[in-house]
């Protein structure tokens, strides 16, 4: 596409007011070297009239694009020009609205913003989205259990086709073990057939769908659209290839032999697992002697809320406890049913069926902690607690204890078993080995090839249960096109399993219709931009592999890089790390924000600084400080960035060597609780700036100029006086020595 | 397009969005009517998300930036639906859209508001302030676009915000419009609003100064909110330093709501972080029934609980009264794990309320079973309309985005059953 520019300032909303437009677009012209003629000003840009203007210039040509008025948050609809290169210049929020009017400063501010984004589009060009060949839509889904049925049968239901891979020999999983489930519906009172039964029909009966059982998946290798799933069954591999993967893969009781202490071991202490069992056969009775069991006590939280054990709650604990209950006294009214918890959870609707069961004077609720089981002879048994209500020791006599016993996601083993490997090799290659020969090698689920685990990973702190970070976005994964359903990702009931697959159905299919058309998956879910390195000048460093969060780089024997491009994310977090800056995008490259930051004007006195800003939330957060008129310091240029994990060091370079006096890089929280929804692109540029400080002390320059600032979208309030305190300290240390040079 | 592959999404907070966007990047064609001047819903007044403590705004970004960028998501806002005909595949749907007396020639300048000598409770701070009749929410709202009240708008014989605008924007006359559309399927996703806590005599809401709910208090906190941020009580503005929490205050109560709300315990645990973290030498307390904090928020729990300065007493309040000199707030109850009677006094106290299905007090469709509660019954729903989140049981945000998630592929689904 040859270039054919349009220039268009915006005088309204007070920009007229701030700034001179016609010195601005005479600057423009100059400092980005356009013809004066194509720089042109409208009273309000946004209007009918002042968008005819650039119509009518599309109209003649014009191909490219510089608005310079409100920022690309707003007015978004009007200013979409399709098949153009558009550029967003916000001299309202960041000049007009947050700087002094009619100084220097502001002047200023908006010739260098005008500048930066005509520089922008001559270095961009137009994007083709890159669609790759022989994509499959197929959706597989690993476990067979609630989970992994209803997700089978949302996805099959919608048009695509699916394998689904079940580890037994008959679908099901737990839900296929139980007697009964807690009521569904209001008014909670009668217990439900399971479901699973007719859902396992539905399945075996939906032509949309093939079912592997007593299968696992040996390997899963490629990318979206193009997963070649290695499944073993009976002895047999075969190959097939998907596009994208739900991991439903349950969940276990956790191991009621660490139970010691609350008697398990002893014939007549049961799980609610072994319950369910008892009550599907028939009587609930005494295993010791086969009696029918007439007073039966629950202890609840088994294992869960314990620092010892699982230290989270299992959320369904609580209700199948009172399930149970009506089991016991449904089966045998002289019965009676105690459930010892430390707080009732039967949180929304179910706490009406709480209600319900209350109402049974056959079973009575007591707050207390279980301390211990112990005989009461006869093979009964007694429930020592303590801290019941009023700080009561008590000792109650039972026949059957039940445990409630907690839930330990499938990953958890495996997510151990990695912890532990990552922990050996920092040791070196001796501890490495010693622990691959001496540790059992447990089940892993999807044996994904990917360069950073070949599972979901658990987060920090989260048990291995393989769960979102966000909780706007359920289905953000860090395996792009894998998704967890069900309590492989957090502890669910039944119904909401149910809910939870549907939601992986959806995004299962959604990814393979955005590889399809060659789109990003979430969060930049419209972006057809990708990254394209020139190889050629590739030094094989390999850092581009090791940084990229989401696996979609490999390299070949040689080191080269190749990208897995349905993988990527298209965070820019590679373009940020290679050190020989060969990876762009067409919208987005290292040129192209080099460029721009070394297009500011450094002026002979007084400060300049450059502020690169995480569009998703620091971009947001200055112009909702602007909005408020909040000033912003005007020694301070803004430069939107996808990501910070994007930012290049030679930037730094760039920006020092110009005789700027200082870089900000404004980034999400990162560690614990990180919120960069490409995992760590802050956390990556705070390292690379860490390296880059040791240079710049070389170069007697002083590395208090480099800073990164974590930021929400929400500090908007706080945002300016950081930037002053910043700007502030760079006063103290005095201009750039480099300036003018 | 078919037709038939277009979903209606009722209610423009945080379900509707989810199902709509979702359903749209499958390639669907999704509409939002919402019934405020603004999406984002609930989740726009909260300051933070529990258990992670960060700001729901960052999620409505990207919501919001997904929906820019994509032209199968369209939305109206002030819009309610006001008929349902059809069937699933070839649903007809009638939408009374209010007046917004601002059109899309608004750029966001706040003169109209500047201008605007009328001011009215500001109700998406809970009345905490006031606002202008001519207004937006906060500063980071969408659409940024300006809305007038007609309820406090004294209409054309001031029109001083209309001498303001210097961009055409405001129309007084704009009359209500009515939007016909077939679509194949319906997602009802109207989400839910807080329990009356005046109907709590004992615990004397909207009598005394110093008690207010717990959205109220995402709205203190919020650096957007009617203090800017700063946690200061209402009657004199004073620096909150000792503050109670009520847990169920309405749910979980026959004589109220007999349901648990889900939310407000973790809500409450999050609330005493946000006055821990201001004010260092602050207190808090929290009287419970149980604490329910399923799943991984546990974890949240214990850190909470750990804190020296934050009181777990199990019990039920009985009686709050104020100081009349100080407007402090007495509390009483009953630790029923000590076995005594507790009296104390705070400078504010957080009254954890229940969450109600709007559906209780507007249903949507008459065909719909609803449950005492006014929750709707999911297997009373026509084929083709899915009920998401709050409508069917009190959940929290990931619940409901889960849920509404899930919601998008079943329209999917009866897009292609009506093929």
């Amino acid at each position: 596409m040859e270039k054919k520019y349009g220039v268009y300032i915006c005088k309204g909303c007070g920009i007229e007011k701030a700034i001179d437009i016609e010195k601005l677009s005479k600057n423009a012209a100059k400092g980005a070297k356009v013809p004066e003629e194509i720089v042109k000003n409208h009273a309000v840009l946004c209007s009918p009239e002042g968008l005819e203007l650039i119509k009518s210039d599309i109209k003649e040509g014009t191909n490219t694009i510089v608005i310079a008025a409100c920022s690309p948050r707003v007015k978004y609809e009007e200013f979409d020009f399709p098949g153009t290169i558009t550029e967003r210049v916000n001299i309202r929020e960041l000049v007009a609205w947050s700087q002094q009017p009619n100084t220097e400063e502001a002047q200023m501010t908006a010739a260098d913003y005008l500048r930066i984004g005509i520089i922008k589009v001559q270095k961009g060009t137009l994007p083709e989205p890159n669609v790759l060949e022989d994509l499959s839509k197929t959706i597989l889904v690993v476990g067979g259990g609630i989970s992994g049925l209803s997700a089978s049968l949302e996805a099959a239901n919608a048009g695509y086709q699916v394998v689904l891979v079940e580890k037994e020999a008959e679908l099901g999983g737990w839900a296929a073990k139980l007697y009964k489930e807690v009521p569904r519906q209001y008014p909670y009172e009668k217990l439900d057939d399971p479901i699973i039964f007719s859902k396992i029909k539905e399945v075996e009966s939906n032509l949309n769908i093939k079912v592997f059982k007593s299968a696992v998946v040996e390997k899963t290798e490629g990318q979206p659209g193009l997963l070649d799933v290695t499944i073993r069954n009976n002895g047999t591999s075969e190959t097939i290839r998907v596009g994208s993967v739900i991991m439903a893969s349950g969940w276990k009781p956790y191991d009621a032999a660490k139970l010691g202490y609350l008697g398990y071991g002893k014939p007549n202490v049961i799980t609610s697992v072994q319950m369910e069992e008892m009550a599907k056969k028939g009587k609930i009775i005494r295993p010791s002697d086969g009696k029918e069991a007439k007073k039966v006590a629950f202890i609840q939280c088994a294992g869960s809320r314990d620092q010892n054990h699982l230290p989270y709650c299992s959320s369904f604990c609580c209700a199948t406890s009172l399930k149970q209950a009506k089991y016991v006294r449904e089966k045998n009214s002289d019965a009676i049913a105690m459930i010892f918890y430390k707080d009732i959870r039967t949180p929304g609707q179910s706490e009406i069926f709480y209600k319900n069961m209350q109402n049974d004077p056959g079973v009575l609720l007591t707050k207390a902690d279980v301390t211990g089981i112990s005989d009461a002879g006869n093979s009964s048994l007694f429930v020592e607690a303590e801290n019941a209500l009023l700080g009561e020791k008590i000792k109650v006599e039972a026949d059957l204890v039940v445990l409630a016993i907690g839930v330990v996601p499938s990953t958890r083993a495996p997510q151990e078993y990695l912890d532990g490997l990552t922990e050996a090799q920092k040791k070196g290659d001796v501890a490495k080995n010693a622990y691959l020969e001496t540790t059992p090698k447990p089940e892993f689920i999807l044996n994904l090839d990917y360069r950073q685990g070949p599972e979901i990973p658990s987060l920090e702190g989260a048990y291995g249960f393989a769960d979102s970070n966000f909780i706007c976005f359920q289905y953000e994964t860090r395996r792009t096109g894998i998704y967890a359903a069900g309590c492989v990702r957090q502890p669910m009931n039944i119904s909401e399993a149910q809910l939870d697959a549907a939601g992986t159905a959806m995004k299962a299919i959604q990814c393979v219709e955005h590889v399809a058309k060659g789109i990003a998956v979430h969060p930049r879910a419209w972006d057809i931009t990708f990254p394209d390195p020139l190889l050629i000048k590739c030094t094989a460093c390999k850092r581009c592999t090791e940084e990229c969060p989401f696996g979609a780089i490999d390299e070949d024997e040689k080191g080269i890089p190749f990208y897995k491009i349905n993988r990527c994310r298209r965070c820019g977090t590679c373009m940020g790390a290679c050190p020989e800056r060969i990876v762009s995008f067409k919208d987005y490259s290292v040129d192209m924000i080099g460029s721009m930051l070394k297009s500011v004007e450094v002026p002979d006195e007084g400060l300049r600084i450059i502020a690169l800003a995480c569009e998703n939330d620091a971009y947001p957060a200055l112009d909702s400080a602007a909005i408020n008129r909040k000033q912003l310091h005007p020694s301070v240029r803004f430069i939107p960035v996808r990501c910070l994990g994007s930012t290049n060091l030679v930037w730094v370079a760039d920006a020092f060597s110009r005789g700027i006096d200082g870089l900000i890089l404004l980034g999400c929280k990162y560690g614990e609780n990180y919120q960069c929804h490409f995992v760590k692109g802050s956390e990556l540029a705070n390292y690379r700036f860490s390296k880059v400080q040791e240079t710049l002390d070389k170069l007697q320059l002083e590395s208090e100029r480099c800073q990164l600032i974590q930021i929400a979208i929400s500090d908007y309030d706080k945002l300016p006086d950081m930037i002053n305190d910043f700007v502030n300290r760079i006063e103290e240390i005095g201009p750039n020595p480099f300036k003018g040079l | 397009m078919a037709e038939n592959k277009k979903v209606l999404i009722i209610g423009g907070g945080m379900s509707g969005l989810t199902a709509a966007i979702e359903a749209a990047e499958a390639g669907n064609n999704a509409v939002i009517v919402e019934k405020t001047p603004f999406l984002g819903g609930r989740v726009a007044q909260l300051n933070k998300y529990f258990p992670k403590l960060c700001p729901p705004n960052c999620g409505l970004e990207i919501n919001f930036k997904r929906m820019k960028n994509n032209a199968d998501v369209t939305f109206y806002t002030l819009a309610e639906v006001e008929k349902i005909s059809g069937e699933e595949g070839n649903y007809d749907v009638t939408i009374k859209v209010k007046p917004r007396y601002v059109n899309d020639k608004c750029v966001g300048c706040n003169a109209c508001s500047e201008a605007c000598p009328v001011e009215m409770p500001n109700e998406f701070n809970f009345g905490l302030d006031k606002t202008k009749a001519a207004y937006i929410a906060h500063n980071q709202a969408f659409p940024f676009t300006y809305v007038i009240d007609d309820r406090h708008c004294k209409g054309a014989s001031c029109a001083k915000c209309v001498d303001a605008c210097k961009y055409d924007a405001i129309k007084l006359d704009m009359k209500p419009e009515t939007v016909n559309l077939n679509v194949g399927a319906i997602v009802l996703a109207t989400g839910w609003d807080l329990y009356d806590t005046s109907r709590l005599d004992i615990l004397g809401a909207g009598k005394i100064q110093n008690v207010v709910t717990n959205m109220q208090m995402e709205r203190i906190a919020s650096p957007n909110g009617p203090t800017a941020g700063k946690i200061l009580r209402p009657s004199d503005g004073k620096e909150v330093k000792n503050i109670a929490f009520v847990q169920c205050a309405g749910s979980r109560d026959e004589n109220h709501l007999p349901y648990c709300s889900f939310i407000c315990c973790m809500a409450s645990l999050k609330q005493a972080t946000y006055l821990r973290e201001q004010y260092p030498d602050s207190k808090a307390q929290i009287f419970y029934i149980d604490i329910r904090t399923p799943g991984r928020y546990e974890q949240f729990y214990w850190k909470v609980k750990d804190d020296p300065n934050v009181t777990l007493t199990k019990g039920k309040v009985a009686k709050i009264t104020e100081d009349p000199s100080t407007k402090d707030v007495t509390v009483e109850a009953e630790d029923i794990i000590a076995g005594k009677k507790i009296k104390a006094k705070f400078d504010m106290v957080v009254l954890a309320a229940g969450m109600v299905p709007s559906t209780k007090n507007s249903k949507i469709s008459d065909d719909i079973s609803y449950t005492p509660d006014g929750f709707v019954v999911p297997s009373s729903l026509k084929k083709g309309i899915y009920a998401v989140g709050t409508l069917k049981s009190p959940v929290d945000v990931a619940k409901s985005v889960q849920d509404a998630t899930g919601v998008a592929i079943k329209s999917i689904q009866s897009a292609r059953r009506s093929k």
